[in-house]
């Protein structure tokens, strides 16, 4: 076992790991934090993104003693009393239906506004590309994203 | 319109709800992770279930030792499937579709042979998921290995080995109309084809996951299910358990596209464990084990031969298909192709169909619905082959296809298939979707490009199609040997305080049926739609329901939900009449008031009745304290949305790469009740055809090994590998509801592989080329076009010697597949034109 310290959505842990476990299976059965689902084994599908010190990560494919000393936002922490900007154009634009990638596809897009404030459509569309949606055709997705870029969001 | 003239007079407030772009209701949970999917559940005592599955295709099971796994740290038990002998059953399968259809038994644990990747053999329970993983490889089992089937085009064959004891034939099913031998005699024009449908994955978002617990014998099992009423049913008849003790939740679900409509070994297994170890137990898969063990979709060959005069009437359509069922058949496998059956002839008048399915075993995953089921795959062979005939015959595709479609004024129109389509109008989705696809200028541009050997061809794809859905009518689907009825129950309750639940049997997991409900209830009783709730996937609280698939929830479920509503005006209106003082028939209804007629300055709302009835002081005598109702609907007919769809593809032919340039679908889903709700099944639907037609395929190596076991194999679309779709409406009513509506849940999916394959090969046409199998993959082009351009100019490459030089395993070319392909006239001249009287 190994000891972490981590802030997960503003509140500080101690915690004694596994060396395996993965930061997502933390989060979600240690922390109680299941907001952030898990959609393949694989880092192929982004369901499971959230922020590592304010960078988008899969949690999946990063284990827990790797975010020692760090702080994670997951989609849980993103509102600030009220939605996050991203949160809002997903619901406004019907950028979600059954909502199991939505979690990581805000927490991926809320990492692509801060790097690139105003993307273009296709911009948007690449730099989406590892978050995986199997209802939506991305078409809502790619609206939101836009939208939410227009409320000038650039950080979560 | 009977919608129209059926729903104006009652409606409370007609034309605020219905059809308004409301936001959803369920997107304030998902979006802030507050969701309860099954994997978040956390039981007191809860174990972990970790499978041990079969690494062969085929195989004796010659000895399983689990006790190796009990050593291992947290681990409470281990079982093989012997361990389960006596209560494990056999899995359903609900669609017999022949007297003599072979249903082998199928075990959810093997006991003693395997017969694809993935069967369970062994189990481990332990305290958490580490620990259960890591005691599977502490468990010795021992195979014999057997001889994979893995080719339906020659499982057939006497000497190919057998999956099941009973042979590799499940079935043949014949269905027909008309005379198709005189269709086919001396006909002008005849065409053969073959296709491939591919076989998929459905990949919904969320993994499987059971959750199931079971205290003093009554049992309860979460799952990430699209099914809970028909999996509780199946699960006392599987099991023994007694129906009443069973109680089934589908909390939120993430996606389901047919997936989820499925009795899982894994859910049955989590009922037996439960109830041996006393303890609720928990298993969820990883997204490899989803992708080998998960039902997979399509899977078919088709030989598919249409007869036509010169000025393209068409005469007849005869249908061969064989279709893979893989290992075993689960809930609906064999129902699946069938539905087809119907959906051949499309929007075409015709003088006879033919249709042949044979279910053939193999020693891979089973097939089952899939986004679609049946429909893409008929709506695949018709459009496809229209194209074919449009170019035999030099007429214009879109003018061939208006030739011998249903005229919007010979609606309701009885089909060669037999059904009866209430309405439709071909020529208003056409002409819209021509008009935002910029038809004719694409066209030009074609031309150009083509005049000025333009090494990027643009190729335009049409998709003209309709579909059968809102699975539905229970004497129909009882006539064609199904298990089970097609209605949908709904009850609405009025709460003292003027709210309002909806309980519908409906089970959603991304529709948005809480918002669509919603708007239903909001413009029939008046009530604001922040005032209703929708309940719905838990047998405790839904009793009644045959849940959601074959886009049947609105125009089934829906139509409950309004019937309901009916009935709780007629049960308040008695109240309403002895609180206003006036006779029953001089009350009238509107905007959530009643009111007697000729005075609406006195009145009394739907709330203040919901109240009176709860204090139930003052009712008249004999009247039930109670407007509640219930009302359950079963349709007499399919819903057949149709529309339009338009495709445009750059066609890079020095590399083969395909660019979908621009995507229009004009859909007609009869009356809307929100159309964000609409347009988003409609870009979730294309994602999913346009993957059939470029990206998707589940690949078995020669020993029957699932080649593409991730997302990274398996290629689902990205945003990036998707265009921006064009969406449009036309609106027909549906005659055979009272809200006019029309399923559209599938149409998407149904409509778009064969535009964007037709588009691919109407770029490719003046190379010689006229077919590539799909996925239809750069590579697969680029050597089409190689094909042709080795063989010189004048011959016709298909897409069968593409394969056959992409060397795919699992792929053999199609012409060999026509020879492999039954008994009766072997397709000769290549598949290319037979007859050609002048």
């Amino acid at each position: 076992m190994t000891r972490i310290t981590v802030k997960v959505d503003g509140v500080s842990y101690e915690d004694d790991v596994e060396p395996r476990l993965l930061l997502v299976h933390y989060l979600r059965e240690r922390v109680g934090k299941t907001g952030t689902p898990i959609g393949c084994d694989t880092s192929n599908c982004g369901a499971c993104t959230v922020h590592l010190d304010g960078v988008s990560v899969k949690s999946c494919s990063v284990l827990a003693v790797q975010a020692d000393g760090s702080e994670i936002t997951t989609i849980e922490g993103l509102a600030n009393g009220e939605w996050h900007p991203l949160q809002q154009a997903f619901h406004s634009e019907h950028a979600l239906q059954c909502g199991y990638c939505t979690p990581g596809m805000i927490m991926a897009a809320a990492d692509l506004l801060r790097e690139n404030p105003d993307p273009s459509d296709d911009e948007i569309r690449e730099g989406l590309e590892g978050n995986l949606c199997r209802c939506t055709g991305y078409e809502n997705i790619v609206r939101a994203v836009r939208r939410a870029a227009g409320t000038g969001v650039t950080s979560a | 319109m009977t919608a129209e003239t059926q729903a104006q007079p009652t409606q409370a407030q007609a034309g605020t709800e219905l059809g308004r772009a409301r936001l959803r209701k369920e997107d304030a949970r998902l979006v802030t992770g507050q969701t309860t999917w099954t994997d978040n559940l956390i039981l007191p005592g809860m174990l972990h279930v970790a499978y041990v599955r079969s690494p062969f295709a085929h195989a004796r099971i010659t000895r399983v030792d689990v006790s190796g796994a009990l050593q291992s740290p947290g681990v409470i038990a281990a079982f093989s499937g012997t361990d389960f002998s006596g209560e494990q059953g056999s899995l359903p399968c609900a669609w017999p579709v022949t007297p003599d259809i072979v249903i082998p038994a199928h075990p959810p644990m093997a006991t003693d042979e395997v017969r694809y990747v993935g069967e369970a053999v062994a189990c481990v329970v332990a305290r958490d998921r580490y620990a259960a993983a890591d005691a599977l490889e502490a468990i010795d089992v021992d195979y014999e290995p057997l001889p994979p089937v893995l080719d339906i085009r020659t499982a057939l064959d006497e000497s190919s080995p057998k999956v099941h004891e009973a042979g590799n034939k499940s079935f043949e099913w014949v269905f027909g109309n008309g005379d198709i031998d005189a269709a086919f005699r001396d006909a002008p024009v005849v065409l053969e084809r073959n296709y491939r449908q591919q076989r998929l994955i459905p990949s919904a978002m969320e993994p499987r996951a059971v959750v199931c617990s079971c205290v003093g014998g009554e049992f309860t099992l979460w799952s990430a299910t699209q099914i809970p009423h028909v999996l509780r049913v199946m699960l006392a008849l599987v099991t023994g358990i007694p129906e009443q003790n069973i109680r089934v939740i589908a909390p939120d679900v993430g996606g389901g596209f047919g997936s989820k409509l499925q009795v899982c070994a894994e859910e049955v297994l989590a009922l037996l464990i439960a109830r041996k170890l006393g303890r609720p137990v928990k298993w969820t898969e990883s997204r490899s084990e989803g992708n080998l063990t998960v039902h997979h979709g399509r899977d078919q060959w088709q030989r598919i031969r249409i007869a036509a005069d010169r000025d393209g009437r068409l005469r007849g359509l005869s249908v061969d298909l064989l279709a893979d069922m893989g290992a075993y058949l689960m809930l609906v496998t064999p129902g699946v192709p069938l539905l087809g059956a119907f959906m051949f002839n499309s929007i075409y008048k015709m003088d006879a169909l033919s249709f042949r399915c044979t279910g053939v075993f193999t020693t891979k995953m089973p097939t089952d619905a899939y986004r679609g089921a049946g429909r893409p795959e008929a709506t695949f062979g018709i459009e496809r082959i229209m194209d074919d005939l449009a170019f035999e015959l030099g007429i214009e595709p879109l003018e061939l296809r208006e030739r011998n479609w249903i005229k919007h004024e010979e609606f309701p129109y009885t089909t060669i298939a037999g059904l009866t389509y209430d309405s439709g109008n071909y020529e208003a989705a056409t002409a819209r979707a021509k008009e935002l696809f910029g038809y004719d200028e694409l066209r030009v541009e074609q031309e150009q490009r083509r005049d000025s050997h333009d090494p990027v061809q643009l190729g335009i794809g049409i998709s003209t199609y309709t579909e059968m859905c809102g699975l539905a009518p229970s004497r129909v689907l009882g006539s064609l040997a199904y298990g089970a009825g097609g209605w949908e129950h709904a009850s609405i309750r009025m709460l003292p305080t003027g709210k309002v639940e909806v309980v519908t049997g409906a089970s959603a997991h991304g529709q948005g049926h809480e918002t669509a409900w919603s708007q239903i209830v909001a413009d029939k009783l008046g009530v604001p739609f922040e005032d209703i709730r929708v309940l719905h996937g838990d047998t405790q609280v839904s009793p009644k329901g045959m849940d959601t698939y074959g886009s049947r929830s609105l125009t089934v479920g829906g139509v409950a939900v309004h019937g309901a509503c009916e009935k709780v005006i007629a049960k308040a209106k008695v109240i309403a009449s002895a609180m206003l003082e006036a006779p029953p028939e001089e009350i009238e209804f509107s905007a959530g008031k009643f009111s007697v007629r000729g005075n609406d300055a006195v009145a009394r709302t739907i709330q203040e009745i919901a109240l009176a009835t709860f204090a139930a002081h003052d009712l008249p005598d004999g009247v039930e304290p109670n407007i509640d109702s219930d009302a359950t609907f079963d349709p007499d007919s399919f819903s057949y949305p149709h529309g339009t769809h338009l495709c445009a593809t750059e066609v890079d032919t020095e590399t083969g790469a395909v660019k979908i340039r621009s995507y229009v679908a004009v859909d007609d889903v009869g009356k809307v009740v929100n159309p964000l709700i609409v347009d988003g099944q409609v870009h979730g639907g294309l994602a999913q055809g346009i993957a059939q037609a470029l990206f998707e395929e589940a690949i078995y190596d020669d020993e029957g090994n699932l080649t593409t076991t991730t997302m990274a194999d398996y290629l689902l679309p990205s945003a990036a590998d998707l265009p921006h779709f064009t969406t449009g409406r036309t609106e027909t009513p549906a005659t055979t509801n009272p809200l006019g509506v029309k399923g559209v849940g599938e149409a998407g999916t149904i409509a778009s592989t064969p535009a964007v394959v037709n588009a691919i090969l109407d770029a490719l046409r003046p190379y010689g080329i006229r077919d590539v199998v799909m996925p239809c993959t750069p590579e697969r082009i680029w050597r089409a076009l190689k094909t042709a351009q080795d063989s010189g100019p004048g011959t016709q490459v298909t897409g069968d010697s593409a394969t056959e030089a992409h060397g795919a395993v699992g792929h053999v070319s199609g012409e060999d597949a026509a020879e492999a392909h039954g008994s009766d006239a072997a397709p000769t001249n290549g598949g290319q034109a037979l007859g050609g009287a002048e």
